[in-house]
């Protein structure tokens, strides 16, 4: 045995040290696994401490150690401390294994002696394996400086900004003719009750017309291939059908338009718009979009009043969808949420009786700028509620459903209280099953609610109906409900009923992940690297997630994600090159025999196929080391270095303790 | 006496399909005997294992064993004819790999004989089950003890080729015959002691003439619910599980090309440690599912997953056999 190994048994506090003998391990390691070169073993406190680093480069260096076995935590977490600490001290950062006896061993046992033996068959089948590994270098690579924003909400906004202000490219792609988001729709933001708008437009119109964005509205990612640093994304730029250059946002085409057409985005199905419209007046970039489904020329030929009065002849009816290939170094998910479909609570009653509405319904009916000004009067578009009652947790945190909670419904709840309460003077009752009202001046909020007079029911809603059962029910949406703290079914009679969704990955989010080479959790977010200290980078390096899209959350959140999210992109730009893995799969094309099993299995694009010599490539620049293609290659063509067959079977044998004496036949 | 170099051929637990893809060389059978002497055969000519016995160590050139060791016999001659032979060839997928033998790995030896002398064809009133020794007037009568597991011949003894296949092909047969040949004239090189010989390095589809296009399978079919099997394109995207991405190349896709699916008989190939799980991961790698329910439909049509993906190399395999066999005792 030529290899001199060293082992080092974390004690992480009593993370570790609680449930495994680390003591026992580090001495039955320098007895036991002589034979395969472990010369030292050691075990400390805290290894990932300055201290604990430098014991490890002491020995590299005064002991001649050629392989380092650290028995902590997850690789994930401290693999690269250790890598680096061998680096410094002059071996290669791949000669250094994690053997993982937290995360496997002592936070999934109780049981000391068993804990404390199965850490020892950890180590022993990193010993084995760190000898089988082989010395790699990083391949380093030019990032290039631009970002491409996914999402022109309040998160992606905020994003774009951040990195424009430093003077780098963004491309900002927005697939509604507006930037703006959900927040655009909003009349009031919780707890401060600013006004929506007037918070977020000077935004949008700061990213509208920055001088480092390129605003892409209209617009969706269609492919994304290459790596961090260097990724190259199809862009479908939709038709408008106004040609950008000569539109100058007058709007004489919307008026002049003949076709009225429900507005259920923008609008939430509560009022009007043309064919050819923008969504709403402060819209960013204001170039109306033509519906082309509902626009009468498109259906019969003929009309194009908005051509013959159009000024400056900015219509194009002729005008086709376009495909933009863009480069750019990392890439900003802020996709955002759908909001719940509250039709999906058949006993809710929305969609069926007309006097229940969505939040986002609300929304619009409070909004000044709304198809009701602002007032707020049921379905019939007059008549103003005496009494409004407002369900908390719609679709959330009920296992029919979605059983997470959606963060903000529970003060978009008390916001309504208060706006209703404000503008009717009308009896308000809120629902609620546990009111959460964490975070800076939210309770604050909760208690002025309560002081202006609204009552609070604490129990899930059984039903919304308007089968009366007596004269004071009759004509009125009755709730029904057990009070939960008076120990009692209630029946409340009211003339609204207002729906607090929650809020829901969008529908397509599983696409766009697998499209950006990232995963979602269980409910459908996208899933962060770290939950705690990784929050808005991924598992795929350059990708980024803000917002809404990586699970729900309000306004400062969504903000501050976005922001976070800039530092990173722009932390990776002023390094100007990034170092990739050396972890790679590769194809020995003398055993490939051109199977294609493999094809169309990369995430990352980074498989082709030769047709002239018939066999499989694989570009070691797209390839991330995830290993799909190794494990699916029938003819054991594919290797990935750092993964062999050799070190995972030595990794086996030493799992199995056959590394401590000869194998007998 | 003769000066020619000796050539042995032995079979042990196997079904003598080797002995007869040999004869099928036709006229170069006739080169091996003029070249060879023909010293141990038992299928082609009478001879006495302690014939053999008496032989000098390493005195027979050439042994193709064809066989795995199913018995105490089979394991007697394989160390045998180790000791006699220079060049000892696992000839044949039941030496190499066990082959469809080894699929008796799946039971305990015990229950493979209970089966063989007490099921409804074998009425067996009085639970008699043959004994391996036994004294009559003329003394001791022995036959020979099953082992607990079906073994490949590299289990039990060094092995200098593994010439694979069930049987190999007669035209790699012949090929290999004049290579040997050609040694003892010196006009050639033997490959690398280990080398598997009479085949190539890559795989079935290298050889097999069939469209090929990203894999996307919905469901898997037996071959003889598929109508009209498409005779251009592969058959494993046309759902039925084709053994020919993971089976060693040099059989000339015979199967394939006849219109049937690859089953697997020449092995892994070069680089491959355990071919079952080659070919699970491949197999469950293009299926074409969303949901755990429609996984485990489609993988319903692969009734026999053993079968399918472990027909000829069980013995062979990492796990070489299941674990009730590995908790009988020997």
């Amino acid at each position: 045995m030529t290899e001199r190994v060293g082992v080092y048994v974390c004690h992480c506090g009593s993370n570790i040290a609680g449930t495994v003998d680390v003591v026992d391990v580090a001495n039955w390691a320098a007895e036991k696994l002589g034979r395969q070169g472990v010369i030292i073993a050691r075990e400390y406190k805290f290894m990932c401490s300055s201290l604990g680093q430098e014991l490890i480069e002491k020995d590299i260096k005064e002991l001649g150690l050629t392989r380092v076995v650290v028995a902590a935590c997850s690789p994930h977490l401290h693999e690269k401390t250790f890598r680096t600490a061998a680096k410094n001290a002059g071996l290669n950062p791949y000669l250094v294994e994690l053997a993982s006896i937290r995360e496997q061993v002592s936070w999934v046992h109780s049981d000391k002696a068993v804990a404390t033996a199965k850490a020892k068959a950890v180590v022993s089948g990193a010993v084995s394996r760190v000898i089988e590994n082989a010395a790699l270098e990083e391949i380093k690579v030019p990032i290039n400086p631009n970002t491409l924003v996914v999402g022109g909400g309040i998160a992606g906004i905020q994003s774009a900004l951040e990195i424009a202000n430093a003077g780098f490219h963004v491309y900002l792609v927005e697939r509604e003719p507006s930037i703006g988001g959900h927040m655009a729709q909003f009349d009031k933001t919780f707890p401060t009750l600013d006004c929506s708008a007037c918070i977020l437009t000077p935004r949008m119109v700061e990213a509208g017309t920055h001088p480092n964005i390129t605003l892409l509205t209209w617009s969706e990612v269609t492919n994304v291939a290459g790596y961090v640093g260097n990724f190259h994304v199809t862009i479908k730029k939709k038709a408008r059908f106004i040609n950008e250059e000569l539109c100058t946002g007058c709007g004489i085409c919307q008026e002049k338009c003949p076709k009225k057409v429900i507005d259920d985005v923008y609008e939430a199905g509560l009022g009007y718009r043309k064919a050819v419209y923008t969504p709403f007046a402060q819209a960013v970039p204001n170039f109306p979009v033509m519906d082309k489904e509902n626009c009468t020329y498109f259906i019969k030929g003929t009309c194009k009043a908005c051509e013959k009065f159009c000024p400056t002849g900015a219509i194009d009816f002729n005008q086709q969808d376009e495909m933009l290939h863009i480069d750019v170094g990392n890439i900003v998910l802020a996709t955002g949420y759908d909001l719940f479909d509250a039709r999906r609570v058949s006993n809710y009653g929305y969609g069926r009786l007309p006097n229940v509405f969505t939040s986002l319904e609300f929304e619009r009916l409070s909004n000044a700028a709304g198809p009701t000004s602002g007032n707020i009067v049921l379905r019939d578009g007059k008549t103003t509620p005496k009494s409004v009652g407002i369900i908390h947790c719609v679709g959330s945190r009920d296992k029919n459903f979605n059983n997470y909670c959606s963060v903000i419904c529970c003060m978009q709840g008390l916001k309504f209280a208060h706006l209703v309460h404000e503008r009717t003077g009308a009896t308000v009752y809120n629902f609620y099953i546990d009111m959460r009202t964490a975070y800076k001046a939210y309770d604050e909020f909760y208690q002025r609610v309560l002081e202006e007079g609204t009552l609070f029911v604490r129990g899930k809603v059984a039903e919304v109906t308007n089968a009366a059962r007596n004269e004071r029910e009759k004509g009125k949406l009755i709730i029904q409900v057990e009070d939960t703290l008076a120990g009692k079914q209630r029946r409340i009679p009211v003339d609204m009923v207002i729906l607090s969704s929650g809020l829901q990955p969008r529908a397509d989010a599983k696409e766009v992940g697998k499209m950006f080479g990232i995963s979602c959790s269980m409910d459908g977010w996208f899933t962060e690297k770290h939950p705690k200290l990784d929050p808005v980078a991924t598992m795929t390096e350059g990708i980024y997630i803000v917002g809404c899209a990586q699970g729900p959350k309000d306004i400062p959140s969504s903000v501050a994600q976005g922001a976070a999210a800039s530092a990173r992109v722009l932390d990776k730009i002023l390094q100007k090159e990034v170092a990739l893995e050396p972890i790679k799969a590769s194809v020995n094309q003398a055993l490939c025999s051109g199977c294609k099993i493999c094809n169309g299995l990369c995430p990352f694009n980074a498989i082709t196929f030769i047709e002239d010599d018939k066999v499989t490539s694989i570009n070691p620049a797209l390839c991330q080391g995830c290993g799909t293609c190794v494990a699916a290659c029938p003819a054991g063509a594919i290797s990935g270095t750092g993964f062999s067959n050799e070190q995972i079977i030595a990794q086996i044998d030493g799992l199995m303790m056959r590394n401590l004496e000869p194998i007998v036949a | 006496m003769t000066t020619k170099p000796k050539f042995a051929m032995y079979w042990a637990a196997s079904c003598g399909g080797c002995e007869i893809a040999v004869l099928n060389t036709h006229e170069k059978i006739l080169d091996v005997d003029a070249n060879f002497d023909v010293v141990f055969w038992p299928v082609a000519m009478d001879a006495k294992y302690h014939d053999v016995e008496a032989m000098e160590d390493g005195s027979i050139l050439l042994t193709l064993f064809n066989g795995g060791i199913r018995n105490d016999e089979n394991e007697h001659i394989a160390k045998l004819l180790r000791q006699k032979s220079k060049i000892l060839v696992a000839f044949g997928s039941c030496a190499c790999e066990g082959c469809i033998p080894g699929l008796a790995n799946l039971s305990p030896v015990g229950d493979i004989v209970h089966t063989a002398f007490n099921t409804i064809t074998t009425d067996n009133p009085n639970e008699i089950y043959p004994r391996t020794s036994y004294d009559v007037p003329e003394g001791e009568l022995h036959i020979p003890t099953l082992s607990r597991m079906v073994r490949p011949l590299e289990q039990v003894v060094d092995v200098d080729y593994f010439m694979p296949g069930c049987p190999p092909e007669s035209h790699q047969i012949a090929a290999v015959i004049d290579l040997v040949i050609k040694v003892v004239k010196g006009e050639a090189e033997l490959p690398p002691k280990g080398s598997v010989i009479g085949c190539g390095d890559s795989t079935v589809c290298d050889e097999c003439p069939r469209a090929r296009n990203v894999k996307f399978i919905k469901e898997f079919k037996r071959i003889q619910d598929v109508a009209p099997v498409d005779p251009t394109l592969c058959l494993l995207e046309q759902g039925i599980p084709c053994n020919g991405p993971a089976t060693r190349s040099g059989c000339n896709a015979r199967c394939p090309q006849a219109g049937a699916q690859c089953i697997g008989c020449y092995g892994p190939a070069e680089g491959v440690m355990d071919y079952g799980a080659r070919l699970i991961t491949a197999f469950s790698s293009v299926i074409d599912a969303n949901t755990p329910e429609e996984i485990d439909h489609i993988l319903d049509g692969i009734p026999d997953p053993t079968g399918q993906v472990y027909r000829f190399n069980l013995a062979g395999s990492l796990l070489k056999a299941n674990r009730e066999v590995w908790k009988v005792k020997g």
